[in-house]
């Protein structure tokens, strides 16, 4: 099978990447709007041109459990959650992590309910930041497919033993069909060989204990700090696995992705599919005379410190656009950027905006107004408080719905970054 | 292919897969049985557990085992079973792991997990046909934490969630739940009960458990001194009273067919378990509850003539 180039949804992608990574195990549990992939996997495997045994569990935590004793006893292993099935599998996340699995999962970012919604946002994904999962997140379908083998070559690499996410916004990639190079299988195999684990078996001759409880802080604290040094070592390693791939496909991904920041002095800090948005609003700034760039994140864990600070060196002013909410402290990249800038002599100023939440569009209005704020900060050195982006024409629906729905009074608290549409 | 039965205690395997120098309690009716259940079982094991009690056998870097052994959580050992048991499947059949190294999958629980927390992945493995053992060191309340109150409590115990007390003399005022009848509703090829105090029943339920693939499901009476303020040097004697006062129906169910495999010639009185454990030690003293020990008399009478009535034993 040669090379082909076809339009897939971001779902069909991620499936093209589990399909061409050989994967023996699928344990699966259906949730929207991640289960284009199961489905699809399952009919692969139903007609017999994929080698891999399909499961269906009774619950996402099921599931991930499922997942990792696969793993531990020596199969490569795939599966896919979203959101509130995230969250529902949440303590297995620390759990298999623990047994040092290799597996891959790919999870279809989804805010999370209350209010229930299915758009997304990526407070899922970042609630799992501290588990021990590495993750990369995804701008585009091509992204998705190449990241899942790339994944695999992370995680199953001997320095590194971790599972890993493969992140990508729910209907934005999930469900938008984009051009991609699906990759020849010898190709995929001479990048990413047959799994074949030196440590994680079950088998009779050789009896071993795994997951095992421990009595006290200091065993404890050797595991999970062991954990942490692989996860580190990992930035390393994906590196050289980046380069390898580079080389037999062609396509380059490095830790972040620079948009035009080279000569930037303005840069905006997006990660997944809404980066494509902020490159276009970039693309306008500039027009208008902006100095402006754009930095995707895209390896969150491990968080690639060095690389962040080496992009953002000289830059004047930086705004995190979070697409999620730590409630009572504001955007989770947000700090950690903060947390990467703070040792540096010359830092650029810091600005902090929540938007795009639960699927929220991001008009070019408030792409302007960040910018905007930015030039604002440079010129008087006044930092404000994290914005919270919302437009007069939603705040205005809402007061609407809000009637509808039997509230006579105006709400008392003003949200801060509102502001006065233009069109 | 009938099973080859044993007869006597002098019959049990001598073979020992679970060695001395746990840290589990002394009489532990629960680390009675396992020893018996992995004698049947055998060496080429894993035991995927759940958090309680027995969680506290591994750990590192020690292990009582012969076999391996997967700690996974508290809700989802089955689902380590099912992903253990389908990986070994996998090797096997793509050439990558010797048939020899196969592996018997063991899922090793307490009554917290069976009756509570984990009966939607134990639901989920049986209903997929998982070939795994499942083994539920029933000790009647959440044990590993001090004793609490489960789905398991018999009505009438005192646990540290229901204590006795003015407002509520009786202390578990629900009924025991009946995982027997909710595994049994799935159809496994084999589901018992077993006794720690009935060694040859259980080794012979193994026996013939072994000739089925898919879920083989034992339910074990676990007597926990702690927990039912019993002397640990009685707890041999707790198991084979719970058995004799017909409290504890020793049975099997092949396919949902159900068969009682130890039928007592006379009962004797639930009292005579009861006041054993200080658990039940408020339906005695300072008041007799004469109304409660009825209660729990009558509950055993009426399931014994409904076995009467279902399998026409002769009394």
């Amino acid at each position: 099978m040669a090379r082909t180039r076809e339009m897939l949804t971001g779902n069909a992608s991620a499936a093209w990447g589990v399909r061409l990574a050989e994967v023996d195990y699928v344990p699966t549990y259906p949730i929207t709007p991640q289960t284009e992939i199961i489905e699809t996997l399952a009919k692969w495997i139903c007609d017999g041109v994929m080698d891999a045994r399909f499961v269906s569990l009774d619950s996402e935590h099921s599931m991930i459990t499922a997942a990792g004793a696969a793993s531990a006893t020596g199969v490569r292993v795939f599966t896919a959650t979203s959101s509130q099935g995230l969250l529902y599998g949440f303590e297995m996340l620390y759990t298999v992590a623990g047994w040092r699995v290799p597996l891959v999962m790919v999870n279809v970012s989804r805010g999370l309910s209350a209010p229930i919604t299915l758009e997304p946002d990526h407070n899922d994904i970042l609630a799992a930041r501290d588990s021990g999962f590495l993750q990369i997140h995804c701008e585009t379908c091509q992204e998705v497919l190449d990241s899942i083998l790339m994944a695999y070559r992370l995680a199953e690499d001997e320095r590194v033993l971790l599972p890993m996410f493969v992140n990508m916004d729910g209907f934005h990639l999930s469900f938008t069909r984009e051009p991609v190079e699906v990759p020849d299988i010898n190709e995929a195999r001479r990048f990413l060989p047959p799994y074949q684990p030196n440590h994680a078996f079950f088998k009779a001759s050789q009896p071993m204990a795994q997951g095992l409880a421990v009595i006290g802080g200091s065993p404890y604290s050797y595991f999970k700090y062991q954990m942490h040094l692989a996860s580190m070592k990992a930035l390393d390693v994906y590196k050289e696995i980046a380069g390898e791939f580079e080389e037999i496909f062609g396509r380059s991904y490095n830790t972040i992705e620079g948009y035009m920041t080279e000569d930037a002095e303005h840069v905006l800090i997006m990660s997944n599919s809404f980066s494509t948005l902020g490159k276009d609003a970039v693309k306008k700034a500039r027009e208008r005379g902006v100095k402006a760039g754009l930095l995707k994140l895209r390896l969150l864990r491990p968080f690639p410190d060095a690389d962040i600070k080496a992009a953002l060196n000289s830059k004047k002013v930086v705004a995190v656009l979070d697409q999620n909410i730590s409630i009572g402290k504001g955007g989770i990249l947000y700090s950690e950027i903060a947390g990467a800038l703070y040792h540096e002599q010359e830092r650029p100023l810091l600005l902090s905006f929540i938007g795009g939440l639960g699927g929220k569009n991001i008009s070019s209005r408030e792409f302007e107004f960040i910018f905007d704020s930015m030039i604002k900060a440079d010129t008087t050195g006044e930092i404000s408080a994290p914005q919270l982006l919302y437009t007069e024409g939603e705040w205005k629906e809402m007061e609407r719905l809000k009637h509808l729905a039997g509230k006579k009074q105006e709400s008392q608290i003003k949200i801060i970054g509102l502001y006065t549409d233009i069109n | 292919m009938e099973p080859t039965l044993i007869k006597s205690i002098k019959d049990l395997p001598a073979e020992e897969n679970l060695l001395p120098g746990t840290p589990i309690c002394a009489g532990c009716g629960g680390l009675l049985a396992l020893r018996h259940c992995l004698k049947a079982l055998g060496k080429k094991t894993v035991i995927v557990n759940a958090a309680g009690c027995f969680t506290l056998l591994s750990v590192y870097p020690f292990t009582p085992f012969q076999n391996s052994w997967l700690y996974t959580a508290m809700a989802c050992a089955p689902a380590g079973a099912q992903g253990i048991r389908d990986a070994l499947d996998i090797l096997i059949k793509k050439g990558r792991l010797d048939p020899g190294e196969d592996l018997k999958v063991i899922v090793l629980t307490g009554d917290g997990v069976a009756y509570d927390i984990g009966l939607a992945s134990t639901s989920g493995a049986i209903h997929r046909h998982l070939d795994f053992y499942y083994i539920c060191s029933d000790n009647e309340a959440y044990g590993n934490t001090g004793f609490q109150s489960s789905g398991a409590t018999p009505f009438a115990s005192k646990t540290g969630t229901t204590p006795i007390g003015k407002i509520s003399p009786t202390g578990t005022i629900l009924a025991k739940k009946d995982l027997f009848e909710i595994w049994r509703s799935h159809i496994p090829p084999y589901l018992a009960t077993i006794s720690p105090g009935h060694p040859v029943d259980l080794i012979n339920k193994f026996k013939k458990a072994e000739q089925y693939k898919g879920p083989k499901l034992f339910i074990n009476l676990s007597p926990c001194p702690p927990g039912w303020t019993a002397d640990p040097a009685h707890s041999a004697r707790l198991a084979k009273l719970a058995v004799d006062t017909g409290i504890w129906a020793l049975k099997e169910s092949l396919y949902g067919d159900v068969r009682h495999t130890v039928i007592p010639k006379k009962f004797k009185p639930v009292e005579e378990y009861l006041k054993e454990q200080g658990r039940f030690a408020h339906l005695f003293k300072p008041v007799r509850q004469e109304d409660v020990l009825k209660k729990i008399q009558e509950m055993v009478d009426t399931y014994w003539k409904d076995v009467q009535k279902k399998e026409s034993i002769k009394a």
